[in-house]
């Protein structure tokens, strides 16, 4: 097509307003993620450090000299003002520095990052199979719905979310590497043997951590789906000549996603915090497992620093989850302004 | 083609059509016969219930599932009740286009108007993602939206009620289809807008040659824009003839109830505008007799013994009551007034 040049220059200005509006739109949302995550970065400093108890101490045992103890706190730097150990953590979290594990005596930026390697990859794989179920199964029920597999795919749905998914893990356990012998009960096999060997050992942790959101993503789907189901657009976009199911891929899903979205941006903070208990409950050296055991050992630096990571992966994702909302919905832009 | 000159585009005979409400099955519309042609327009009057547009929806083949529809609905000689919703899906906005009441909320938010306009060439012909937009662009054009080529890319919001309602007589344009259906196309509409889009369609209607079924509770809309008209109450159709022919000697109590209830420019200050006694008969549970007998005042008791037949006043004015020679001994001096 070939448009006049003036209307060239009109549609490339129209194009930049819209981007301008859309880079001011993300650049206020990273101003929020930055406040948050300050905010954040003190509560949890705060909290850790308001916890009873001298690190120093536990870490000596309660036999320990009070000049024994005196100089480790020294040497942790447990001396200095509160607010210079908030400013030197923080400037250690932008220079990747984090300090030494008071138990390990180990760089935690070291420690942290060699459990990712096993989290990532657990959280990866349990989000796409919960968003892999709940949108097969959110979208079919809402396609039939109040028929027979609406109601039996709600049930089961029912069922998923009064499941504890530690209990589940143990069935599924008990079921499959105890009677079947299929998967091992616990334990990570790495990945330099090979990639296979490492998704197999993450396989069962994975299916409990998502069983459960799976189940109430699948019911936000269903609602969402069914909501928009009733709106005009879509008798309009029938009396095009659109069948049923291109009305619903072409112009029910898009307008579903908002709440789809918002429920997955808060299900992968609650992802993180289930892997605590299902790295537990499989004996899996993942980031879970060495906050749980981290605050045992009264090792607060680890602590404090896995806190913030996740802290900062669930601010961060929602921030992502908002951006999406802005390429998703047209109006949301304009509304912003 | 299949249909001669003289066969009517569109043959409706004794259409029924059942619906399941929530206080159970109701008999919307019974025994609605008419005939339209080529280039003939038809309206379509009556209060909301009176199963107006479930009869338009009905001709659409949009009717919910549930809906049981007898009778015969003939386009071009073929019979369409019946037909399967894939070869519905090749008619609607191909054949027969509908235009809605309600711009706000007819269009998908999420989608440009440029694709929503090019959507139905693009699922009834065979042209390119660029030739449809073109074509798209010389619709909107066409249907009188401002800067069409430099507009085709923005979002329904970026539109007001009126506009909005010209992109959706593009939309239902786009495959030159030998039927219109518009449904209270104005009525969503600032007053100031109603007569410019009105004067759209019935241009558009001249110069394509279509067939329209214009559907209204105006009786001032349907004087101006139409060649024949039905009014309908109850679900049945109460009077039909040619325009002039009805608004000159109207024969049902009803349609002489409706003009009567018409604001009126120069009425005597004080004037209480008159009203139908009584409500509008539930559809779930609709006389069996004349469907207004509750609320017409010569009503006798073989009104309630069976559904009137259609009495011919004059050649081609049918009207549904037992009592025309009554009601249009008294009728003249309404009209008159």
């Amino acid at each position: 097509m070939r448009l006049p040049l003036h209307l060239i220059a009109n549609k490339r200005l129209a194009a930049n307003r819209g981007i301008r509006d859309l880079s001011v739109f993300i650049f206020r949302r990273f101003l929020t993620l930055i406040a948050t995550l300050l905010g954040a970065s003190l509560i949890i400093f705060l909290v850790l450090d308001a916890l009873p108890g001298n690190a120093a101490q536990m870490l000596m045992g309660a036999d320990a000299s009070p000049d024994a103890v005196r100089a480790l706190t020294i040497k942790l730097g447990l001396d200095q003002p509160l607010y210079y150990r908030y400013v030197h953590w923080i400037m250690g979290l932008l220079t990747g520095d984090l300090g030494n594990s008071y138990v390990y005596g180990t760089p935690v930026a070291g420690l942290i990052a060699e459990r990712l390697t096993l989290t990532i990859p657990l959280a990866i794989m349990s989000m796409s199979m919960t968003v892999v179920l709940a949108l097969s199964a959110g979208i079919y029920t809402a396609a039939n719905h109040n028929k027979l597999g609406d109601v039996g795919v709600m049930s089961l749905t029912q069922f998923g979310i009064a499941l504890p998914n530690f209990w589940f893990a143990i069935l599924l356990i008990l079921l499959f590497s105890v009677k079947l012998q299929w998967l091992s009960a616990g334990g990570f096999a790495g990945w330099d043997e090979s990639i296979l060997a490492g998704i197999k050992s993450l396989l069962l942790p994975a299916i409990s951590l998502s069983v459960v959101q799976a189940a109430i993503l699948a019911r936000v789907t269903r609602s969402a789906v069914l909501e928009v189901l009733r709106e005009d657009f879509v008798r309009t976009a029938r009396a095009k000549g659109l069948s049923k199911r291109d009305v619903l891929w072409r112009h029910v899903l898009r307008n579903a996603m908002i709440p789809v979205m918002t429920i997955m941006g808060l299900q992968f903070a609650n992802l993180l915090a289930g892997t605590i208990v299902i790295e537990n409950v499989f004996y899996l050296p993942g980031l879970g497992r060495l906050i749980f055991q981290s605050i045992a050992n009264r090792d607060l630096i680890v602590v404090r620093n896995c806190v913030m990571l996740l802290a900062g992966v669930v601010v961060i994702v929602n921030f992502v989850v908002d951006v999406l909302y802005a390429f998703i919905d047209p109006r949301i832009k304009v509304h912003n302004l | 083609m299949s249909g001669s000159i003289n066969t009517p585009l569109i043959e409706v005979r004794d259409l029924g059509i059942r619906l399941n409400t929530s206080r159970g099955p109701a008999q919307a519309v019974r025994g609605v016969s008419f005939s339209l042609k080529r280039g003939e327009t038809l309206g379509l009057v009556g209060e909301s219930g009176c199963g107006k547009s479930v009869t338009a929806l009905a001709l659409m083949g949009l009717l919910p599932d549930s809906a049981v529809v007898s009778g015969s609905i003939r386009l071009d000689g073929s019979e369409l009740v019946g037909l399967s919703d894939a070869n519905y899906g090749k008619l609607r906005g191909n054949r027969i286009s509908m235009i809605f009441q309600e711009p706000m909320t007819a269009l998908n938010p999420m989608h440009t108007i440029g694709r929503q306009v090019a959507e139905p060439l693009r699922r009834h012909t065979n042209c390119s993602a660029a030739e449809a937009r073109k074509e798209a662009i010389a619709l909107l054009d066409r249907v009188g939206l401002p800067d069409a080529a430099k507009r085709v890319d923005a979002y329904p919001h970026q539109f007001s009620g009126g506009q909005r309602q010209r992109v959706t007589i593009a939309m239902a344009l786009a495959c030159q289809p030998d039927v219109l259906i518009a449904d209270e196309p104005t009525t969503a509409l600032d007053v100031t807008i109603q007569g410019q889009i009105l004067d759209l369609i019935a241009g558009l209607v001249a110069e394509r040659g279509m067939s329209m079924i214009l559907i209204s509770h105006d009786l001032g809309v349907i004087a101006e824009n139409v060649q024949r008209m039905m009014v309908m109450y109850g679900g049945t159709v109460v009077e039909s003839g040619a325009t002039n022919a009805v608004f000159t000697r109207m024969g049902h109590p009803y349609t002489q109830g409706l003009f009567r209830a018409r604001p009126r420019l120069g009425a005597r200050k004080g004037t209480r505008l008159q009203t139908i006694a009584g409500t509008v008969p539930e559809l779930a549970d609709l006389p069996s007799g004349c469907t207004f007998a509750d609320r017409c005042a010569i009503v006798e008791d073989r009104c309630r013994m069976a559904l009137p037949a259609v009495v011919d006043v004059s050649a081609g004015h049918g009207v549904r009551c037992v009592r025309t020679d009554v009601s249009m001994a008294e009728a003249v001096g309404a009209v008159g007034a």
